[in-house]
């Protein structure tokens, strides 16, 4: 039985090693790095499930003060892994592009830190689950966010990704300073840190709303440019556009799903406050609009699937605002298997020919797998039953149903609506149209497909079976 | 077992064809075995005993109840017989497709598979995901392999049909959280017991969700410009198995879960009910006369006739209901044998345009007979099974509150009613007068008639249409137990 800090330090170690192998060692391919990495980041999966039970209590001092092993976090903890192993995968299938973009003197400059800073950022993610106290939010966050702007960055000949670098360093450093200010303001109201701690004191009477109030909507801020809602989402698409595809899928699914169980941690004291919750309300709706009625004119996917990611936060956060952390939390395992499934698609199709929805023409055709692929995550993030996603909107139209949150329901159905056309708006592409250039090819590597197929496997399981996560969500 | 086995023919059929078994051979004979299933299902069905026969069940999920249950009774095991028989009968009629034919016999299995699945289905999670599992290859059918507009039909159904289900599936989780905590499931037999504890003002709501809901999958008025579009562009096969199978799920679910579990809901909303089918009856109707091609008029045709199905169901009468149910089965029979040849028509004329069209009787003798009958049928002819289901239908909503002092909604209803059958009666037998009869063209005096082996499916469809029609007490004495339970004696 190891004890669950053991899990991040590992990591750690491993990406250090990765790094070192890739100082000292020019000539090794540097794909074995990645493949290292990938069996490296298995075991710690696999050591997860071997985790001795943490100590838990409210007035405890010292590390468990600021570190959760609780069930949440856990999960999170194994999704954070899961989702970096996929997108190990996915830089493996993009590194040629990356090799392209990057001066170096030899032939595979830069690919070494290409495979070894998402390791870093799974360690940040890991510790951003397990955050109980707001200083360690802070940290675990700037962790995730630095490696990041280097990685949204790094094909660096392409001037559209340096241009998301830059958008993506100045907004982030901006919505950090609106967070830790907004922390600053809590720790004035309540003089503590300790999430369990501030709650308590929020509880008592002698507490005033406005600065409370204050600092939660300055947190709010930070955190919602990390889950890309209104109004903090202007920086989505051009970021995610621009980004290697493989940083892309990880932003979409890894940095997301970290700041909703942030959010999820934070807010509840403050849901029961009548103003939070309108708050909250409204800034679903619009994210729910925005990023939905957005996409429907898109016709670069990668572009599309930025805005979809917008769309999605709006559901989830019609989850939060329900208060269904479980509901929440299967939603984005759906949408973890989902969205990686179709950038990985996305990642082989566009080193043959584009990232438009043309360039999927005729993809039937050319790659029967890849367009059922493609075919299973559209549909399962349109939200047609027997896939994941269906069950995701269910269980979220569910809780807000037992809520009463009439608005957000009526308008999440409107937004399916949407969602169904610029979704299907591939598949139509995929299997409607004739491609022009029939004769090339889209190799596709073993470890990929295996990757692919597991994704698929996985959405379609879920959506009859939702069971074993509901269970490892409740232990 | 023997649903399981009717439910997984055409499943692992498409999944077998997907993988590259011959296609049409694979689909015609899951659809043959099916449907020899289900027939032995009807006969080993025992009509004294109300409950849900052949029932299974596996448990999926216990936090939420979810298990995947399959069961029949009367209403439900007419309804997998009138898919058995619509599949097997559009399988046959569909010629082997040159491009993509695995995809195209997938799709088409698919749909039948989920029609199947949502009908058996006791589990309302099962019920819903089943009706969608059609959604996707419908999409497909009709943009890859449709004529006219085909694009834009599609999209149209796919969205328009995807939103009604968004708001179904609204409907039915308002309908599972309105029942008191302890008795709660997705289960229908649990939910059917327990709905007496759904107080009325919720009823209320949630029935109207679950009407507007049914109702856009149906083609209720004004939700239903999606369809004529739609049936005119699909290819022939997914036209019969849309308008004869699949949009009777609307009209199952109002009949499986809106009318009993929620009376109180149903007495409310009967007035716009009624409002909303006069409007199909006579609105559609009207368009339907307006109509100048054949796959146009059979689509504003087979919206037309749901208003006398929800005229049934709205007249909660037991024999206005009963009329409803051997109504679905006998339109869901005709529409799609009138597709059929409808489409064997253009396949050699290449138009269905009625001003083009003439004469073809002299050359397609055999077309001519069957397109007649079904014509006929469709018109409520006495004698096809059509005529008994409305005249069930029309007795059953005429006698509600029947008071020779006054007239309700209900009597001005079915007057109103009775000129939708005036107006069938004109489009049809018009349309079949410019298409068969007069005199014919140059181009069209070569054409071949109808091939020896589609008799076969011809001739079931008129066998089970003009069966019904003479012996509707065969139909009736199956499915008249389920509906007893909904109402207080009314003859």
């Amino acid at each position: 039985m190891i004890s669950a800090p053991i899990l991040e330090i590992a990591v750690l170690i491993l990406g250090v090693l990765i790094l070192m192998v890739e100082a000292f060692f020019d000539r090794v391919d540097k794909r074995v790095l990645a493949q290292i990495a990938i069996i490296g980041l298995a075991a710690v999966l696999v050591a997860s499930f071997f985790l001795k039970a943490a100590p838990v209590a409210v007035s405890i001092t010292g590390f468990w003060s600021f570190y959760t092993a609780d069930p949440l976090a856990i999960f999170f903890k194994r999704f954070a892994l899961v989702t970096t192993i996929f997108v190990l995968v996915m830089m493996i299938d993009y590194a040629p592009v990356v090799r392209e973009s990057i001066h170096g003197a030899t032939d595979q400059a830069g690919l070494g830190e290409f495979f070894a800073l998402p390791i870093f950022t799974c360690a940040g993610l890991m510790w951003m689950a397990s955050a109980v106290d707001f200083v360690m939010i802070f940290v675990s966050l700037e962790l995730v966010t630095v490696s990041f702007y280097v990685l949204v960055s790094f094909t660096r000949r392409n001037p559209a990704t340096l241009e998301a670098g830059v958008k993506y360093l100045i907004l982030s450093a901006l919505s950090t300073g609106f967070l830790v200010y907004g922390i600053t303001w809590i720790f004035g109201v309540t003089g503590e840190t300790n999430l369990a701690r501030v709650s308590a004191a929020l509880a008592s009477p002698a507490i005033e709303t406005s600065p409370t109030l204050f600092g939660m909507v300055l947190i709010l801020v930070g955190l919602g440019f990390k889950i890309a809602a209104v109004p903090f989402q202007i920086w989505v698409p051009d970021v995610y556009q621009g980004a290697p595809t493989p940083v892309t899928a990880f932003l979409s699914v890894g940095s997301k799903a970290a700041g909703f169980v942030v959010l999820f941690r934070v807010l509840q004291p403050f849901l029961i406050l009548p103003q939070m919750e309108r708050m909250l309300v409204g800034i679903a709706l619009l994210t729910l609009l925005y990023g939905n009625l957005a996409a429907l004119p898109q016709s670069n996917l990668k572009r599309l699937l930025a805005y979809s990611s917008i769309a999605h936060a709006g559901y989830l956060l019609i989850g939060v605002v329900s208060l269904a952390g479980e509901a929440v939390s299967f939603y984005l395992v759906a949408y973890l298997l989902m969205t990686l499934l179709s950038f990985a698609v996305l990642i082989v199709v566009a080193e043959q020919t584009g990232e438009d929805i043309e360039d999927f023409n005729g993809l039937s055709k050319r790659s029967p797998f890849l367009a059922f692929a493609m075919l299973i995550a559209m549909t399962s993030l349109a939200g047609v039953p027997f896939t994941a996603g269906f069950l995701g909107k269910f269980f979220i139209f569910d809780a807000a149903i037992r809520h009463h949150q009439t608005t957000l329901v009526i308008a999440g159905i409107m937004t399916v609506a949407c969602g169904f056309y610029y979704y299907l708006k591939v598949v139509r592409a995929m299997y409607w149209e004739e491609s022009s250039a029939k004769d090339i090819t889209f190799p596709l590597s073993g470890l990929s497909r295996l990757a692919m197929s597991l994704m698929i496997a996985g959405i379609l399981f879920l959506g009859v079976y939702p069971q074993p996560i509901l269970e490892a969500l409740k232990r | 077992m023997i649903l399981l086995f009717i439910l997984f023919c055409p499943l692992i059929a498409a999944f077998a064809t997907l993988l590259g078994a011959p296609a049409r051979k694979t689909a015609l004979l899951a659809a043959g075995l099916s449907l020899v299933a289900t027939v032995l299902a009807c006969i080993t069905y025992d009509t004294s005993h109300p409950d849900f026969q052949f029932a299974t069940s596996v448990p999926i999920s216990s936090d939420w109840r979810i298990n995947f249950s399959l069961g029949v009774d009367g209403l439900s095991l007419m309804m997998l017989l009138l898919t058995a028989v619509v599949t097997f009968a559009a399988i046959w009629f569909s010629r082997e497709v040159v491009k993509g034919g695995h995809v195209f016999y997938a799709c088409l299995l698919l749909i039948a598979a989920g029609a199947t699945g949502a009908f058996a289905s006791l589990d309302l999670f099962f019920f819903y995901a089943f009706h969608e599992l059609a959604l996707i290859p419908t999409f497909l059918l009709i943009g890859i392999w449709g004529t006219g507009n085909r694009q834009a039909a599609a999209w149209k159904i796919t969205i328009y049909l995807a939103t009604g289900s968004f708001i179904l599936l609204l409907g039915l989780l308002m309908l599972y959280r309105s029942v008191p905590e302890p008795l709660r499931s997705l289960d229908i037999r649990a939910l059917q017991a327990a709905a007496s504890a759904i107080p009325a003002a919720t009823q209320s709501n949630i029935f109207l969700v679950l009407l507007i809901g049914f109702g856009i999958l149906v083609s209720l008025f004004p939700f239903h410009s999606w369809a004529p579009e739609a049936y005119a562009s699909a290819p022939v096969p997914a036209a019969m198995l849309h308008a004869g199978v699949l949009k009777k799920f609307g009209l199952y679910g109002l009949l499986r879960l809106a009318i009993p579990m929620l009376p109180h809901g149903a007495q409310q909303w009967t007035t716009l009910l009624i409002i909303l089918l006069l409007g199909n009856i006579i609105y559609v109707g009207l368009a339907a006369i307006a109509q100048k091609r054949l796959d146009w008029l059979l689509g504003y045709s087979s919206v037309m006739h749901m208003g006398y199905i929800f005229l049934g169901i709205a007249s909660s009468t037991l024999l206005g209901t009963n009329g409803a149910a051997l109504l679905i089965f006998a339109h869901g029979i005709s529409i799609a044998l009138l597709f059929g040849i409808t489409g064997e028509i253009r396949q050699r004329t290449g138009t269905l345009l009625l001003t083009d069209l003439g004469g073809l009787g002299k050359v397609m003798p055999r077309a001519a007979l069957a397109f007649g009958l079904a014509a006929f049928a469709s018109i409520g002819l006495p004698g096809f099974a059509n005529f008994a289901g409305e005249v069930m239908v029309l007795f059953g909503a005429f006698r509600n509150g029947a008071n020779p002092d006054r007239f309700t909604i209900f009597q001005i209803a079915t007057v109103l009613a009775l000129w939708g059958v005036v107006m069938s009666a004109v489009y049809m037998l018009r349309a079949y007068r410019t298409v068969f009869m007069g005199a014919i063209r140059q181009s069209w005096s070569g054409l071949t008639d109808l091939g020896g082996s589609i008799r076969v499916p011809i001739g079931i469809l008129l066998a089970l249409s003009l069966w019904f029609g003479f012996f509707p007490q065969s139909f009736i004495r199956i499915v008249s137990p389920t509906f007893k339970s909904y109402f207080t004696p009314r003859p």
